[in-house]
């Protein structure tokens, strides 16, 4: 089984943003493998060691990237492929332009991603990919079970959840819960220092900057004003919950 | 030249979805100050008889795609339907909800058409001529405004319960173009539908959103936020802590990696406010936090908190609601 990993590199969950030059600041932020695609390649590597194969992570971004992909390698990926766009301003028909060319120069069965990036993520770019490469996608899997050319998948829906099945090779994206990402073992860190890093830029995908310009423009970046704070009630249960009602009612207008 | 600015109608359980009539609304405004029309895309089995309603809320037509192969919802049917429909109409626009089927089927048809789409919008505006989208990304902690300048259909999803639903046009009827539906290949085989049986509203559609941490202790004491839930009419939520312990499922954690909502009232008991909760719940219109440290978080963006023993404070507040809502 050839899985293949899509894999973003996020900013850390708890980072503080700060504007630059009308563009979010990266100098400081502590950067992760977005939460989602941690699943993803948990659930490669679970595959792998039940059927045999191999795991790819690919992903386009700087070259900063490469200590994610480096991540994934420790936790048991075998490659890794980084692809640089060549410029920041990048949007979902971009990222997803580039990632399909990359994917189909390789061999797979099956591809994982998140369904969507925790940072400026939109859920768009897996299924996207999908619709370039022609093969079909399940989204939002809790559970993934492969066997020989079809994969079963128990996905979120509003209200509950089903159970898909598609013909491989397919796309699946990720939702919390579908396991939980193991951590690196000295082992495998020390590992991923030899495993291969396949870096190329868009030329080596026969892609120009044309070919994957941006469709979506920004017009401008701002911080959401703060919320003020609020009035804070102390004291007996009876008094503070009766007035925080009344408040509600009254005040707020909410009830 | 493309025209109309196009909406998804999304049909669940028989039922149009609430965010449909945000769109709808949202949609008229613009196409008023750009001079288009509106048009509504429905898609499914016996869904016609929803159609001409919509004009109440703005559509001036509605084009419906009628099929057994669209009963149940596939990435695969609803995006080979809809895509012939856009790709027949050329709109210059296609607003659909950020719900689990609308960003599904705005990506697919994004690329398909060659298109940008911009996500998880809070707002839609006019500017020079153009709809301007505003998203906030970064979990909230930042805002973009965003257009699509050339490629068309202009796509958006649309953040539900966050633009507001105008005063219906009582009796007001759209036109309905019954369109030939071709599902086409369907690679996705539906094998089970478990749907969980609760009466009450959807979280991402809730008025009112009664939430639980931590502090809640065990799964035997969420039935205090259920009984205040009753009261009032809404949803209940819960923190990542609640749902990693296994009090309660994951389809209802609200935050960074949970669901995003805004309610017009969130009520937080035994939550500390960490900034991944804040993430899913900070626009909401109104916060009321109960937690028994005065230091928490959650404290700083409540607009009403109330420091407490919850499991003093909770049954204290159903009973205050009861009386003003008798
Ligand atoms: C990548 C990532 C993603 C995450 N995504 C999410 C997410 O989507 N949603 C989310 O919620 N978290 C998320 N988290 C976790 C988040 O960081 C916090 O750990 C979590 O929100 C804490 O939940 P809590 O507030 O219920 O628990 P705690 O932080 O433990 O707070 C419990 C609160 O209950 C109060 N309390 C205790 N007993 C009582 C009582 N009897 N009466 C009143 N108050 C009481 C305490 O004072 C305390 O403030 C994420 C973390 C990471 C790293
Ligand atoms: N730059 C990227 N490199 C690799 N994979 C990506 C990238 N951006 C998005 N993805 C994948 O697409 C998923 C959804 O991202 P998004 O559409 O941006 O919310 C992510 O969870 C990743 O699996």
């Amino acid at each position: 089984m050839k899985i293949l990993v899509l894999l973003k590199q996020t900013f850390d969950t708890e980072a503080k943003i700060t504007i630059e030059g009308g563009k979010i600041s990266r100098s400081g932020v502590s950067m992760i493998i977005n939460a989602y695609d941690e699943f993803a390649v948990e659930e490669a590597l679970k595959i792998k060691e039940n059927l045999g194969g191999d795991v790819t992570v690919v992903s386009t971004g700087g070259d900063g990237v490469q200590d994610a992909l480096r991540q994934a390698l420790a936790m048991g990926a075998d490659k890794a492929v980084l692809v640089d766009p060549g410029t920041d301003d990048v949007d979902e028909f971009t990222t997803a332009t580039i990632l399909a060319k990359a994917v189909s120069g390789l061999e797979y069965d099956l591809i994982l991603a998140g369904w969507r990036a925790v940072d400026d993520g939109s859920a768009q770019v897996a299924g996207r990919v999908a619709e370039i490469l022609g093969i079909p996608i399940a989204k939002l899997a809790t559970k993934i079970d492969v066997e020989a050319g079809k994969a079963t998948a128990t996905c979120e829906i509003e209200g509950g959840t089903e159970v898909i099945e598609v013909p491989l090779p397919a796309i699946i994206t990720a939702q919390k819960g579908l396991n939980e990402p193991r951590y690196p073992s000295m082992k495998g860190i020390m590992q991923a220092k030899k495993k291969p890093m396949d870096k190329k830029g868009l030329g080596d995908l026969g892609l120009d900057a044309g070919a994957v310009a941006a469709k979506v423009k920004v017009l401008s970046v701002s911080l959401p004003a703060a919320r003020a704070a609020g009035k804070v009630f102390d004291g007996e249960p009876a008094d503070t919950a009766a007035a925080v009602v009344k408040a509600l009612r009254e005040e707020a207008k909410v009830i | 030249m493309a025209k109309g600015i196009f909406v998804f109608a999304e049909v669940k359980d028989g039922k149009i979805k609430k965010v449909t009539y945000e769109l709808l609304c949202a949609a008229r405004k613009a196409a008023n100050a750009l001079g288009e029309e509106v048009c509504a895309v429905m898609a499914g089995k016996g869904v016609s008889g929803l159609a001409a309603a919509l004009g109440e809320y703005g559509a001036d037509k509605v084009f419906v795609a009628e099929n057994d192969a669209l009963d149940k919802f596939t990435t695969d049917a609803f995006t080979n339907v809809i895509g012939s429909i856009l790709q027949e109409q050329q709109p210059s626009a296609f607003l659909l909800g950020f719900s689990i089927r609308g960003r599904d089927l705005a990506a697919q048809l994004a690329q398909r058409l060659g298109t940008g789409a911009a996500s998880d919008c809070t707002n839609v505006e006019v500017e020079n001529g153009q709809l301007v989208f505003t998203r906030p990304i970064y979990a909230g902690k930042a805002v973009v405004k965003v257009s699509i300048p050339e490629a068309r259909p202009a796509i958006a999803t649309i953040r539900p319960n966050v633009l507001p639903i105008d005063a219906p046009a009582a009796g007001k009827t759209a036109e309905v173009v019954a369109v030939s539906a071709n599902a086409g290949d369907v690679r996705q085989v539906i094998k089970d539908i478990v749907l969980q049986v609760s009466s009450r509203p959807e979280l991402t559609e809730a008025d009112i959103i009664v939430s639980g941490g931590r502090g809640m202790k065990g799964p035997e004491n969420f039935p205090l936020l259920e009984a205040l839930a009753d009261v009032v009419g809404a949803a209940v939520g819960a923190s990542r802590a609640a749902v990693d312990a296994g009090w309660v499922p994951q389809s209802i954690q609200v935050g960074q990696t949970g669901k995003t909502v805004s309610p017009t009232l969130y009520i937080a008991c035994g939550i500390s406010g960490a900034i991944q909760h804040l993430a899913g719940m900070g626009s909401s219109k109104c916060i009321v936090a109960v937690n028994k440290d005065p230091e928490a978080n959650i404290f700083k963006v409540a607009d009403y908190g109330i420091v407490g023993d919850l499991f003093n404070v909770v049954p204290i507040l159903t009973a205050e609601f009861k009386k003003i809502l008798a």
